[in-house]
C-alpha cells in the first residue's frame, strides 16, 4: 500500500469520527440500527470471548463506525495474544447493489477493517481478504434491518 | 460444436416479388402482423424415419411450432390459430390459395416440406405475402436431424429478416447462472440453453460459486467468475471441450469479466487493496494492460463493437456513475447524469446505445441512453433487477429479476425477463430453477 493510500483511509477514519461526534446526538437510534448501521448482536459470533467476529457498515460506505473500531481493537488484541493464527476477512454488500459492483464493495470493506488491524500491529501476511459481495447474506429478509446485517466484514479463521 | 454438423445449403431461388408487408420494429407490438404458420408437409416415409431417430411424431408439425413461438415471443408477429386453415400443408406450399388465407386474415404465410435423404433432414420453406399473393423468399438447407430445434430457429430468422429488414436473433443460446438453495446459502452453477428455453444443460455442478458467465461474440467460449478454492477469479471456459482455465496470474480477486467484440482479449477488473480498476488480456499473446487507475471501484466494463470505446461504472463522483473512455483508458468521460446510481453498461451490438440498471429511490429500472449519455428512456421498474444482456441484433435486452422477500424472509426467487427496446413486450423466460445473470451468445449461424 502507497502512502497515498493510508493518508487517504486515516482521512476518512478522522473525518468519519468527527461526523459521527457531529451528529452522535441527531443520529436517530431505531432499535438495533444507528443511522443505518447495524448496532445489535443478532448473527454475531465471537472468535474469543468478548471478542466479536464482525463490524457493520452503512449503505454504499467503508468507515469503520465507533463501535467497529473497538471490536476490531479487540481483534487485534486477541490476534496478538494468539500469533499463530491467520484471519480471512470476509467483506460483504447487502442485495440493493449491483452484483459486479458489490463484489468490489465487500473487498473495500474487508480491507477497510484489515487496515485497521494492521495500524492496531497486524501482520498483513495473517490476513487474507475474501470478497462474497452480496453472495452470502444472513439475513435473507427484503429490508433496512435484514440489509443493515448484511453489510459486513466478518473475522474467520483460517488455520 | 453444433455449429460444425450444421452443413447450411441455402439455395437461395429467385425473389422477384415486391416487398409489399413490412412490419414496422420501431413501435413495439401495438399492430403485430398476423402470420399464418402453416404445418411442414412431410412424406410418410420421411415421417416415420424421424420418428424412429428424435421421437417425434411429426417432424413437419413441431417445427412450424417452433416457428410459430419464436414470432409470438418477438411481440412483432400474431400467428393465427391453426384450426382455421383450410389448405394442407403439401398444397400450401406448391402454390397457396391466396383468397384462403386472405379469409383468415393472415398478411403473411409461412409453408414448407421436410423430407430425410442421405440421413440427413433436407427442409425447403417459403414466405408468401397474402394480399399482393407472391412468394417473397424461398430456401432451403440440410442438417443433421439432432438439430431440428436450430432448423425452426434459422427458419424465423430469414423470415424476420425478410419482414423487418433487420438481423434476427432466434438461432441463439443464454448462458446464464442456475440458482437453488436457501437465500443465504445459494448453489449456483453455470447453464446454457437455447433462446426459447429449449435443450438446457448445466456446465458445472454446483460445487462453487460462479457468477456472471459471457458468451465470446466469435466462438464456443465462456468467461466467468468462479471461487474455485474459495479464489474468486475470472475464468475462460471451453463449452466444445469443458476445458477451462484461469484469466491471468493476479494476486487478488479479478471479477466482472467480458470479451472484446473480436473475442482476442477480456476485460475485467482487478480488486487489491480494497481498489478494483479494469484490466484487459490479450488471449493470444497473455499481455494484461492495466485500463484504469483510480482509487475508485472501477467495474462492469464493456466494449463498444468496433473495440474503439468501453464503458465502465464507476464511483469516482461519489456514487456508482456511468463512463466512457478510450479503449487505452484515456479521455475519460461521464455519461450518466440523471438522479440516482447508475450501472452496468453494456454496449448495443449496433453501436448506438448502451443499456443499463438504475438505481433510484429503492426501484430498480433498466434503460437505455445513447453513448454519449443524451435520450435517457428507462424500460421497465422493479424491486430489483439488473444486469441487461443484449440480443444480437440490439432489439431484446435480458436480464434478472429477483422478488422481495416477506416478513419472515421467505419468497426470494431469481428469474431471466426479457424485454423489447420500446419497453413493449416484457416477459419472463422460463427456466427449470431459479436463473441469473443471462448472456445472449451471437447468431450461431449466418
Amino acid at each position: 500500500m502507497n502512502l497515498s493510500k493510508i493518508l487517504k483511509n486515516g482521512f476518512i477514519i478522522l473525518v468519519a469520527s468527527l461526523v459521527l461526534t457531529a451528529c452522535a446526538t441527531q443520529k436517530k437510534t431505531t432499535g438495533q440500527l444507528q443511522g443505518d448501521v447495524y448496532t445489535g448482536s443478532d448473527s454475531v459470533e465471537y472468535l474469543a470471548s468478548g471478542v466479536p467476529d464482525r463490524v457493520f457498515f452503512a449503505t454504499n460506505e467503508i468507515v469503520l463506525t465507533t463501535a467497529s473500531r473497538e471490536t476490531l481493537r479487540k481483534q487485534a488484541a486477541w490476534l496478538r495474544k494468539n500469533s499463530d493464527i491467520n484471519i480471512v476477512l470476509e467483506g460483504h454488500a447487502d442485495e440493493r447493489g449491483t452484483r459486479e459492483y458489490n463484489l468490489a464493495l465487500g473487498e473495500r470493506r474487508a480491507n477497510s477493517a484489515k487496515d485497521y488491524l494492521m495500524t492496531y500491529g497486524i501482520s498483513s501476511n495473517r490476513i487474507s481478504v475474501l470478497s462474497y459481495g452480496k453472495e452470502r447474506p444472513v439475513d435473507s429478509g427484503s429490508n433496512p434491518l435484514a440489509w443493515s446485517k448484511n453489510r459486513r466484514s466478518v473475522s474467520v479463521k483460517a488455520n | 460444436m453444433i455449429l460444425r454438423y450444421l452443413i447450411i445449403l441455402l439455395i437461395l431461388l429467385p425473389i422477384k416479388a415486391f416487398a409489399l408487408i413490412e412490419v414496422d420494429i420501431t413501435r413495439g407490438n401495438l399492430n403485430p402482423l398476423p402470420v399464418a404458420v402453416s404445418p411442414l408437409s412431410i412424406d410418410e416415409k420421411s415421417k416415420n424415419s424421424f420418428n424412429k431417430i428424435l421421437k417425434k411424431k411429426n417432424i413437419g408439425v413441431e417445427i412450424a411450432v417452433i416457428v410459430e413461438n419464436n414470432l409470438k415471443q418477438s411481440g412483432l408477429f400474431n400467428p393465427l390459430n391453426k384450426d382455421a386453415f383450410l389448405q394442407k400443408p403439401d398444397i400450401a406450399n406448391l402454390k397457396p390459395r391466396f383468397e384462403d388465407w386472405n379469409l383468415i386474415k393472415a398478411q403473411a404465410l409461412i409453408t414448407g416440406k421436410v423430407t430425410f435423404v442421405d440421413e440427413k433432414l433436407r427442409v425447403e420453406f417459403r414466405l408468401w405475402d397474402v394480399l399482393a399473393g407472391k412468394e417473397m423468399m424461398a430456401l432451403a438447407f440440410t442438417t443433421v436431424p439432432s438439430n431440428w430445434r436450430r432448423v425452426g430457429h434459422i427458419i424465423t430468422d430469414k423470415v424476420y429478416e425478410r419482414l423487418t429488414g433487420e438481423n434476427g436473433y432466434f438461432d441463439t443460446r443464454i448462458i446464464y447462472v442456475s440458482e437453488k438453495g436457501p437465500k443465504t446459502n445459494r448453489i449456483k452453477k453455470l447453464a446454457i440453453m437455447d433462446q426459447d428455453g429449449f435443450n438446457n444443460k448445466y456446465l458445472t455442478l454446483g460445487n462453487e460459486l460462479v457468477l456472471t458467465p459471457r458468451f465470446s461474440p466469435t466462438n464456443q467460449m465462456v468467461t466467468y467468475l468462479s471461487y474455485f478454492k474459495n479464489l474468486p477469479r475470472v475464468y475462460l471456459l471451453d463449452i466444445e471441450t469443458g476445458l477451462q482455465e484461469v484469466v491471468g496470474d493476479f494476486p487478488g480477486m479479478t471479477f466482472a469479466p467480458r470479451f472484446s467484440p473480436d473475442g482476442k482479449k477480456i476485460i475485467m477488473s482487478f480488486a487489491q487493496d480494497g481498489n478494483s480498476d479494469i484490466y484487459t488480456m490479450d488471449l493470444e499473446n497473455r499481455i494484461v494492460e492495466r485500463i484504469t487507475n483510480h482509487p475508485s471501484i472501477d467495474t462492469s466494463p464493456s466494449f463498444s463493437p468496433d473495440g474503439k470505446y468501453i464503458t465502465f461504472n464507476s464511483d469516482r463522483s461519489g456514487y456508482q456513475q456511468i463512463y466512457v473512455m478510450n479503449n487505452n483508458g484515456k479521455n475519460v468521460k461521464r455519461i450518466s447524469f440523471g438522479n440516482g446510481l447508475y450501472g452496468t453498461p453494456v454496449w448495443s451490438p449496433r453501436g448506438d446505445l448502451i443499456a443499463f440498471t438504475k438505481l433510484h429511490k429503492g426501484k430498480f429500472y433498466i434503460g437505455v441512453m445513447r453513448t454519449d449519455g443524451t435520450g435517457e428512456r428507462l424500460l421497465t421498474e422493479n424491486f430489483y433487477q439488473e444486469a441487461p444482456s443484449w440480443s444480437p441484433n440490439g432489439r431484446v435486452l435480458i436480464f434478472y429479476r429477483e422478488t422481495k422477500t416477506n416478513a419472515k424472509g421467505e419468497g426470494f426467487s431469481a428469474k431471466l425477463w426479457s424485454i423489447d427496446l420500446t419497453g413493449y413486450n416484457e416477459k419472463m423466460v422460463e427456466t427449470e430453477n431459479d436463473a441469473s445473470d443471462p448472456s445472449w451468445s451471437s447468431l450461431l449461424s449466418n
